[in-house]
């Protein structure tokens, strides 16, 4: 049943455009189905995982290495799994109403679906090599979905840029893994777990920790590698509000959130993660101050939410854990929410700029009832489950020491900020005076405002029943974290104490910079142009070095001139068989001179010699190639008359072929019908010339003073005719003994022989251009 | 190469050539021969016709693109190594039958027609490339 889930988004994925063909955008309600059963299955294992249970399950998949496909289901992966299915219902209705009547909608549906089925399986796996197909499948399908409007030349830069950096960062988790795999010899997550002390004793623990952090701090837009994250707002709005803000790029943290049992409570843990997360969390609050769009202000605050979650997870105090887990949850309701309203804001108004909008609480009114519950619920304010969140990270970090000051400063900033963000989202649009917008605003279909509603009402029924909510999401998930029982009690109740005095500052932090947005804003802008461009600037300009510098080494390896490409081959053949006979001083003995040479010997051995000779006096080309022939035959005759009959057979052959298509090569290529090399030149090539030929004479001749290990040929002699019924043994070593070495020959010769063809073709029908990929002058079409 | 004896003489020399090669390819298992050196024969033998007669006259007398001959006997070398998988003995594994044919025994072997594969990759391969060489803009 699990396996039928894991795969149920993918099936759905295959029809939808099927789907889409006939219903048109109706065809959301049919897919829905598809999630919206998986998350039913999912919930109805909660009471089961609760009581503390594991359900795993899989397939042996090589059995050999180890590897398997297998998933484990706790309270970690199945609050995930929830939140995937659960939002992604939600996201494929409303992509059904915000993208009506697009051309590409099935497509849409499509990719969404492959996502989710991605990103259900990377949560569920629990072999490492499932985890990364799946991590590296959510990367190529956040790819295909922030590229979806590709004729934009910003869209396809922003889907590079996300795919070369989660993609990247993918890379070093696969490095990761495998150290992990090394150290324990497990290759199983749910068996990681308990290897944490194994992990943390080994030598290489701080290059598995930070390969590890390399491939989560990517996905989860950590500073800094965040500058893929709000430029993967170029996807529609629902790819914002679903990978972008609720699902993918919390993958990350996920990954952290797994491997806290078995990598945390380390100091480079306790450092590397506050710290980074800290950071991420400032700079992503601040960033999003300056904008003026709504969804690039989201963006960045989820930069700064993910920095948070970072943060918390490696924090390490009582409270910690917990107070990522809520957060977590809390997060991806509210900020689903407003995501959706902000696309509903852009489709029904015409734009998304805050500085245009206001007054649209009287035209959106259910629009704007989600909007402002999900931004309650992110400004922490009490009965929202936001609110327990908040209240459980000051609980986490509020203590007497120095690090914990820091830190506790950090979070109200941050969330001061973030509590700015959210009304400046949920609440300004909406009320105020009347502006004009591009489009006549009006509420807009059941399908756009049934997903932020229904978000931000779970947001709040979360708040409410904080006791349903921590027995069976919060609870189970923080014990997963810790890998110890681990009980999360906060209520919605505010309880006196430091907790809800610093929240208290915070609200009212937040409510200053609401009131004074526009000039918190222009103060911004006014820093960040004084700090100059950030890493969005440098990823340009690293991809524009990595191409110069590949066009430099091609340059150098690839002069395209034949004459190159033969003297290095032969200068290194040269170097090959010279130098290391005579560095370590293995040049053979000179042989005495036999003395039972025949006449015709000596007669075949001065052919080849004339041969060689007419080749270097002869005047043109053509006499130069007929003269190698003679040569060639000269060779072939010493072969039979040294008893290699096959040998000789298939020289003469060659040879006369040789001398055939060379000939042919010469006419067909109209060469100059004489030599026009310059004396230096000459004089170069017949040196190495002679080196190759003095070489590979030494190299024969050391051979054969050795003794030969005769048990192969003894082994062919006794056996042909035996064993393979044949009394050549040449032949039947190639088509027998050694048949599987000829077939691989044989497929060369064709390929060869296919690849002679095509460049023949290419040299008649004149140079081939190079395709044009310059998308500025074909207008960006596929051609 | 248009003088009057070499295009008399070039149809019963390629004609020759082509029935000693298949000599040359058959006896190979016993005798010096093979599906290689078989190959090369027949190559020079189309090569001989294409000189005396064109490259048009070579294509005509053997109908298909030589190839394709290439790609059959590429695949007819696969077919027979895959033949010993149905005998449940390894990949390439020789097989061999004794019909016999008007009161004489023919040994024939997958080895042999593996062997007539590599021919026919020898002969299509050399000669395709051999007489696209010869080819002309203006033929």
């Amino acid at each position: 049943m699990t396996l039928l889930c894991l795969f149920l988004p993918f099936i759905a994925a295959a029809f939808a455009p099927l789907a889409t063909r006939h219903l048109q955008h109706n065809a959301a309600w049919l897919l829905a189905l598809a999630p919206a059963f998986s998350f039913v299955y999912f919930a109805g294992s909660l009471p089961e995982i609760a009581a503390g249970e594991v359900v795993t399950g899989g397939y042996a998949w090589v059995p050999s290495l180890n590897l398997s496909f297998s998933w484990f289901i706790d309270g970690l992966s199945l609050t995930f799994a929830l939140l995937i299915t659960g939002i992604g219902t939600l996201i494929v209705l409303y992509a059904g109403g915000y993208m009506k009547g697009h051309p590409q909608q099935g497509r849409f549906f499509s990719f969404i679906l492959l996502f989710m089925g991605a990103m259900l399986g990377l949560v569920l796996s629990d072999s490492f090599l499932m985890l990364f197909v799946y991590w590296e499948l959510t990367s190529i399908t956040s790819f295909l979905l922030i590229g979806f409007d590709h004729q934009r030349e910003a869209a396809r830069r922003s889907a590079l840029q996300a795919l070369v950096i989660t993609g990247g960062g993918g890379l070093f988790l696969l490095a990761g893994l495998i150290f992990l795999w090394n150290i324990t010899g497990v290759t199983q997550l749910s068996l990681l777990v308990h290897m944490g002390d194994a992990l943390r004793a080994s030598p290489f623990y701080l290059a598995t920790l930070l390969l590890v952090l390399g491939g989560c701090f990517t996905k989860s837009a950590q500073f800094p590698f965040h500058a893929w994250l709000p430029n993967a707002m170029e996807a529609p709005t629902p790819v914002s509000a679903y990978l972008h803000s609720a699902t993918m790029v919390k993958a990350g943290v996920y990954l952290l959130m797994r491997l806290n049992p078995a990598l945390g409570q380390t100091a480079a843990w306790e450092i590397l993660l506050p710290f980074f997360g800290g950071i991420t969390l400032i700079v992503g609050t601040f960033l999003s101050l300056r904008q003026t769009d709504l969804k690039l202000m989201l963006a960045y605050t989820t930069m700064a939410s993910l920095g948070l979650l970072v943060m918390l997870t490696g924090f390490d105090s009582e409270h910690s854990v917990a107070a990522a887990v809520l957060y977590l949850v809390a997060h991806s309701l509210f900020k689903g929410a407003l995501f959706m309203v902000a696309g509903i804001i852009d489709h029904e108004a015409g734009t998304r700029d805050a500085t245009k909008l206001g007054g649209l609480a009287k035209a959106m009114p259910i629009t704007f009832a989600a909007a402002l519950l999900a931004a309650l619920s992110m400004g922490g304010l009490p009965l929202f489950f936001g609110f327990l969140a908040k209240e459980e990270i000051y609980y986490a970090l509020a203590a007497g020491d120095l690090r914990s000051i820091l830190f506790t400063l950090v979070a109200i900033i941050g969330n001061g900020l973030m509590f700015a963000i959210a009304f400046a989202v949920g609440l300004k649009p909406f009320i105020g005076k009347a502006v004009k917008t591009p489009k006549h605003a009006h509420e807009g279909p059941v399908l756009l405002w049934l997903g932020p509603a229904v978000l931000a009402l779970l947001g709040l029924t979360g708040g409410i029943l904080s006791g349903v909510a921590h027995r069976f999401i919060s609870t189970p998930m923080a014990t997963a974290v810790k890998g110890v029982p681990t009980e999360v009690t906060i209520s919605t109740i505010p309880h006196l104490g430091i907790a809800l005095a610093l929240s208290v500052v915070t609200v009212a932090f937040g409510v200053v910079v609401y009131l004074l947005i526009d000039r918190a804003r222009a103060l911004m802008v006014r820093v960040l142009d004084a700090i100059g461009p950030g890493p969005d600037k440098a990823f340009d300009a690293i991809l524009a070095g990595l191409v110069r510098l590949s066009v430099c080494v091609t340059r150098i390896t690839q002069p395209g001139r034949m004459e190159v490409y033969v003297t290095a081959t032969f200068i290194i053949l040269a170097a090959t068989l010279l130098v290391p006979p005579i560095l370590y001083g293995e040049l053979p003995a000179m042989p005495a001179m036999p003395s039972d040479v025949l006449m015709h010997e000596w007669a075949f051995f001065g052919l080849a010699l004339i041969g060689i000779l007419a080749v270097l006096t002869a005047k043109n080309r053509l006499t130069a190639i007929a003269a190698l022939g003679i040569q060639g035959f000269a060779v072939a005759v010493i072969f039979l008359l040294f008893g290699a009959p096959d040998l000789s057979f298939t020289q003469f052959m060659v040879e006369t072929l040789s001398v055939v298509i060379l000939a042919l090569v010469m006419t067909r290529l109209r060469l100059a019908p004489s030599d026009h090399r310059p004396m230096g030149q000459m004089l170069l090539d017949g040196a190495i010339a002679i080196a190759c030929g003095t070489g590979f004479a030494l190299m024969l001749m050391k051979s054969t003073q050795n003794a030969f290990n005769n048990s192969l040929t003894d082994f062919f002699n006794a056996y042909s005719k035996v064993i393979a019924h044949g009394a050549n043994v040449v032949n039947v070593i190639i088509v027998d003994f050694r048949g599987t070495d000829t077939l691989g020959e044989i497929a060369v010769v064709m390929i060869t022989g296919l690849a002679i063809l095509a460049l023949i073709r290419i040299r008649a029908g004149g140079p081939l251009k190079p395709a044009d990929n310059d998308p500025d002058r074909t207008g960006g079409h596929a051609r | 190469m248009n003088t009057l004896i070499f295009r008399t003489v070039a149809p019963f020399l390629t004609a020759l050539m082509i029935l000693f090669s298949v000599f040359v390819l058959l006896r190979g298992h016993n005798e010096p021969g093979g599906g290689f050196i078989g190959g090369l024969i027949a190559a020079s033998a189309f090569a001989i016709y294409g000189i005396a007669y064109g490259v048009a006259a070579v294509r005509r007398a053997i109908i298909v693109h030589p190839m394709s001959i290439a790609g059959a006997g590429l695949l007819l070398a696969v077919v027979s190594g895959l033949v010993s998988v149905f005998a449940g003995v390894p990949f390439m594994t020789g097989l061999w039958i004794y019909p016999s044919l008007f009161g004489v025994e023919v040994p024939l072997a997958t080895v042999m027609s593996f062997d007539v594969g590599v021919y026919l990759v020898v002969v299509g391969a050399i000669t395709s490339i051999a007489l696209a060489l010869e080819e002309r803009e203006e033929d």
